[in-house]
C-alpha cells in the first residue's frame, strides 16, 4: 500500500511539474481511497470531467489519514484540492479548520441529496457498507450474524477485521445481541465498552487485523481468511472478478464518504466545478454500476439498473437491519476508544 | 603557510610586535580557516538535525490551546482556589471568549485538547459556543448551567484550569502510563488503559533479541569473509551487500511472499511431510524476527569484518605453535580483539531496532507492534502531535541512556 501510495505520489509530482509547464491551464489533484473505487471514480467522474471542462485531474490515493492534510493547512502549501473524506474526519476536520466551509449555490440543490449527506464541509458522495464477507468455497452456509461470526466451532479459521475501534467496537455490541438502534447508547457507557472488550476478547485469537480496503478480498480468496469483514464493493468486484466471496449484509454498518475541498486550495473554483460534476445524478448513476456503493443523489436511483440495486447498501431490503454508523459519537470519543483498542490489542 | 612565515619575519618597520602576539594572530587566522570549512556541515546539522529535536522536545511538553483561544476565561481562573466552583466573572469570560471564537478554528483545537483529558469536554465546548451570546438579564453562571449541567461540575472547571498553562506534563505522563486525577495527583493510569510501559519494555526486548541473533550470525560469516582468499571474499561480500542495497519495502514484500501459508516455504514443507497444515510464520513474531534479523544483518557483519580483517593471523598461528589448543587460543586470543566490532557492530542493530516500525507494521501482529508504531499512529491518524513528541522524546532518552551505559562499561576504552 504504502510502496504503491509513494509511486502513485511520485508519478503524481512528476505528471503535475509536466502540466503545469506545458499549459497555462491549472490542473487539479483529486485524492481517494484508491484500488476498485477509485478505478470507478476514474471512469464515472475523473475521465468524463477532463473531457467536459478541459480542466486536467491528478488522482492519488491516501488511506484517511488526516495529517498530511493538516500538515499542507498548517504550512499554508495545500496541494490537494479535492479529499474523499469519511464522515467522522470531516466533521473534526471541519471544525478544526482543515477544511472549507462549502458554498452549495456552487454544487447543487440541496434537496436532491439524502439529508444526512450534506454537512458544511462535504457533500456525500457514495454511502458504503461494513458487512460480514465470506469465502463461499470454503463455507458452505453462510453465517446468519455476527454473533455466527464469532462461532469458531462451527467456522473454524481466521476472521479478519479492520484494526481500530471504529466499527469493532459496534460489531463486538452487535454480536453480543446488541440491537441495531442500542448500539450507541450501550457503547457511551463505560459498562458498555468493557462488554466490547470482552466479546473481542473471546475472539481475539482468531483475529487477523486488516487496514486497508483492498486486503479483505485479497485474504479471503487466498484462503487466509474464512470470513471477515469488509466494504462491501471491494467484495462485490471481486465477485466481478471471478472470485467465489459472499456477502452477509444482516447487521451491516453504513457510512457515507464525502468530497471536501482543503482549506486554502489556489483552485478552489476548479474544486468546486468537479464537485458539482461528480454530485450529479447522472455521474452518480456511472459510478453506483462500476462499484455497488449506493449514490448520495436522490435522482440517480431511478437511474440505475434495477437488477443491481439489492447489490447496494442503500437498497431497503439490506438497511432492515443494518446500524448508521454514528458521527457524532465518534468525533468526541474517537481518539479516546482508539487508544484504549491499541491497549487491548498490544496485549 | 605563508601566514605563519609572515609572522616570523619582524615587521617593516615602526615598533616591535612581540612574536607572541604574532604567531597568536596567525593561529587564529589559521583558526578562522578551519571554522570556515567546517562551517557549512555544522550549519546543516543544526538545521537538519539540532533544531528539529529540539522543536520535537518542545512539543512534548507544548500547550498552546487553551490559554489562545480562552484568554479572558484563563485570566479569570488566576488565583482559583479549585475547590468549589468558581464565580460569575470566570462564567462571563468564558462566553466573552465563546462569544469571540464561536466557529473557529482555534476554539475547536482548545476542545480537542481538553477532550484528550476530559471525554464529552469537546461537544461541551463547541455545543456552548453555538448557543452564544447568552440571553441578557441573566447571569452568565446560571445560564450556562441551564446550557449543560456539566458546567455546574468542578471536574469541567478544574481540566480547564490546569490547562491554562502553557507547558504541560500531560503528553509524557500519558506516554509513562501515568494519569491526572480530579484532584491534579499523579497517579497510575487504570490498568486497561496502560500500554506504553509494556511497549517500551517489549522495544527494548525485540531489540535484545534482533541484536542478539545478527551476533550470532553475523560473527561466522564476518569471520569467513575475513579468512577466506580475496576472490572467494570478494564474492562472499556481494552476497552480504547485495541485500544491504536492496529497499527495505521490497525486502518485507518479499518475506511475506515467502513466509505466507500457502507461500513456498509452508508449501515445501508440507510436500516433504515436515508438517500436516501450513505453519503461521508471517504476521506474527517469527516473521518479525526473521525480516528484522535479515535486514540488520550486514550492522553487524561489516563492523565485525573490518575489525577481523586487522587481526594478524600470526597471532592465532603463534597461539597454536606455542601449544594452546585450538578452541582456547580463538577464544583467548581471536576473540577478546574482535570485541571492538562486537560492540560497535552490537550497538548498530540495537539503536536501530529500536526505532523499527516499517517491518514490524507489515510483518507483525498488533502484539509486536514497537514504539515508533505508535509514534507514526499519533502523528498520522490522530493527529495528535504531543503524543507522538512525548513517545518519541521517551525512546530517544531511553536510546540515550543504554548508549551511557554502554560507553561506560562496553565502551573502546574499556575493551582495550
Amino acid at each position: 500500500m504504502t510502496m504503491k501510495s509513494r509511486f502513485s505520489c511520485l508519478v503524481g509530482a512528476l505528471g503535475a511539474g509536466m502540466v503545469v509547464a506545458a499549459t497555462a491551464h491549472a490542473d487539479i489533484t483529486v485524492i481517494s481511497f484508491g484500488g476498485t473505487v477509485q478505478k470507478a471514480q476514474v471512469k464515472a467522474y475523473y475521465e468524463p470531467f477532463t473531457k467536459a471542462t478541459g480542466i486536467k485531474l491528478i488522482p492519488g490515493e491516501y488511506n484517511g489519514e488526516q495529517a498530511k492534510i493538516k500538515a499542507m493547512v498548517d504550512t499554508k502549501n495545500v496541494t490537494w484540492d479535492v479529499v474523499e473524506v469519511e464522515s467522522a474526519e470531516l466533521v473534526r476536520g471541519c471544525e478544526e479548520g482543515l477544511y472549507e466551509k462549502l458554498d452549495f449555490a456552487k454544487i447543487g440543490d440541496k434537496k436532491d441529496f439524502i439529508p444526512s449527506a450534506v454537512t458544511e464541509c462535504g457533500i456525500g458522495t457514495f454511502i458504503w457498507s461494513t458487512v460480514i464477507a465470506y469465502n463461499a468455497d470454503k463455507i458452505k452456509t453462510p453465517p446468519a450474524s455476527w454473533a455466527e461470526f464469532w462461532d469458531v466451532k462451527k467456522f473454524p479459521g481466521k476472521r479478519g477485521m479492520r484494526k481500530g475501534a471504529k466499527f469493532t467496537m459496534e460489531i463486538a455490541l452487535l454480536a453480543d445481541g446488541v440491537k441495531p438502534d442500542d448500539v450507541y447508547k450501550v457503547l457511551a457507557t463505560k459498562e458498555g465498552v468493557e462488554r466490547a472488550f470482552k466479546k473481542l476478547d473471546q475472539l481475539k485469537p482468531n483475529i487477523q487485523w486488516w487496514e486497508a480496503g483492498a486486503q479483505p478480498p485479497q485474504l479471503l480468496a487466498a484462503g487466509d481468511l474464512v470470513m471477515s469483514s469488509a466494504y462491501n464493493g471491494r467484495i462485490e468486484t471481486a465477485q466481478k472478478e471471478g472470485k467465489n466471496l459472499k456477502i452477509v449484509w444482516n447487521g451491516g454498518i453504513y457510512d457515507a464518504d464525502n468530497w471536501a475541498i482543503p482549506k486554502g486550495t489556489p483552485k478552489r473554483e476548479d474544486a468546486y466545478k468537479f464537485i458539482k460534476f461528480a454530485s450529479e445524478a447522472a455521474n452518480q448513476k456511472v459510478y453506483s454500476s462500476e462499484i455497488a456503493y449506493g449514490p448520495t443523489n436522490l435522482k440517480a436511483i431511478p437511474l440505475l439498473d434495477p437488477k443491481i440495486l439489492p447489490e447496494l447498501p442503500t437498497s431497503p431490503a439490506n438497511l432492515k437491519n443494518a446500524l448508521a454508523c454514528n458521527t457524532k459519537f465518534w468525533v468526541e470519543r474517537g481518539e479516546d476508544l482508539e487508544q484504549r483498542f491499541n491497549a487491548w490489542a498490544a496485549k | 603557510m605563508n601566514t605563519v612565515e609572515d609572522a616570523m619575519k619582524p615587521p617593516a618597520g615602526g615598533r616591535e610586535v612581540p612574536l607572541k602576539v604574532r604567531l597568536r594572530r596567525a593561529e587564529r587566522a589559521r583558526t578562522l580557516g578551519y571554522l570556515a570549512l567546517i562551517a557549512p556541515l555544522a550549519i546543516f546539522v543544526l538545521l537538519i538535525f539540532v533544531w528539529p529535536l529540539i522543536s520535537l522536545l518542545q512539543r512534548s511538553v507544548d500547550n498552546p490551546e487553551v490559554s489562545a483561544a480562552l484568554p479572558r476565561t484563563v485570566a479569570a481562573l488566576h488565583g482559583w482556589s479549585g475547590h468549589e466552583l468558581p464565580g460569575e466573572p470566570a462564567f462571563a469570560a468564558l462566553a466573552a471568549d465563546l462569544e469571540a471564537l464561536k466557529g473557529t478554528s482555534e476554539l475547536a483545537s482548545a476542545a480537542k485538547r481538553v477532550n484528550m483529558e476530559l471525554i464529552g469536554f469537546r461537544s461541551l465546548l463547541l455545543g456552548a459556543a453555538r448557543e452564544m451570546p447568552l440571553a441578557a438579564g441573566k447571569p452568565a453562571k446560571d445560564a450556562m448551567i441551564e446550557l449543560d449541567e456539566r458546567w455546574g461540575e468542578l471536574a469541567t472547571w478544574q481540566v480547564l484550569a490546569r490547562n491554562r498553562a502553557s507547558v504541560t506534563p500531560y503528553y509524557l505522563l500519558t506516554a509513562l502510563d501515568f494519569a491526572i486525577d480530579d484532584t491534579g495527583a499523579v497517579i497510575n493510569a487504570p490498568a486497561e488503559r496502560t500500554i506504553y510501559r509494556a511497549i517500551l519494555v517489549r522495544t527494548l526486548w525485540m531489540s535484545v533479541i534482533v541484536t542478539f541473533w545478527c551476533l550470532l550470525l553475523g560473527f561466522p560469516v564476518a569471520y569467513l569473509l575475513a579468512t577466506q582468499p580475496p576472490k572467494v571474499a570478494n564474492l562472499l561480500m556481494i552476497l552480504v551487500l547485495l541485500p544491504f542495497w536492496t529497499s527495505v519495502l521490497v525486502r518485507v514484500a518479499a518475506w511475506i511472499v515467502l513466509l505466507q501459508n500457502e507461500g513456498p516455504l509452508n508449501t515445501a514443507m508440507v510436500r516433504l511431510g515436515l508438517i500436516d497444515a501450513p505453519v503461521q510464520l508471517v504476521f506474527n513474531w517469527i516473521g518479525v524476527y526473521i525480516a528484522m534479523v535479515h535486514i540488520l544483518l550486514p550492522f553487524t557483519v561489516l563492523p565485525l569484518y573490518s575489525v577481523m580483517k586487522g587481526i594478524s593471523p600470526t597471532l592465532m598461528r603463534a597461539a597454536l605453535s606455542l601449544g594452546c589448543p585450538p578452541f582456547a587460543s580463538f577464544w583467548k586470543v581471536y576473540f577478546p580483539q574482535t570485541l571492538p566490532g562486537i560492540g560497535a557492530g552490537g550497538l548498530l542493530v540495537f539503536i536501530l531496532s529500536m526505532g523499527y516500525y516499517i517491518t514490524p507494521a507489515l510483518l507483525g501482529s498488533p502484539k509486536e507492534q514497537m514504539a515508533s508504531y505508535f509514534v507514526a499512529f499519533y502523528t498520522n491518524e490522530t493527529i495528535n502531535w504531543g503524543m507522538a513528541a512525548a513517545l518519541s522524546t521517551i525512546l530517544l532518552v531511553a536510546t540515550l541512556a543504554l548508549y551511557v551505559i554502554y560507553a561506560r562499561y562496553f565502551g573502546p576504552a574499556k575493551v582495550r
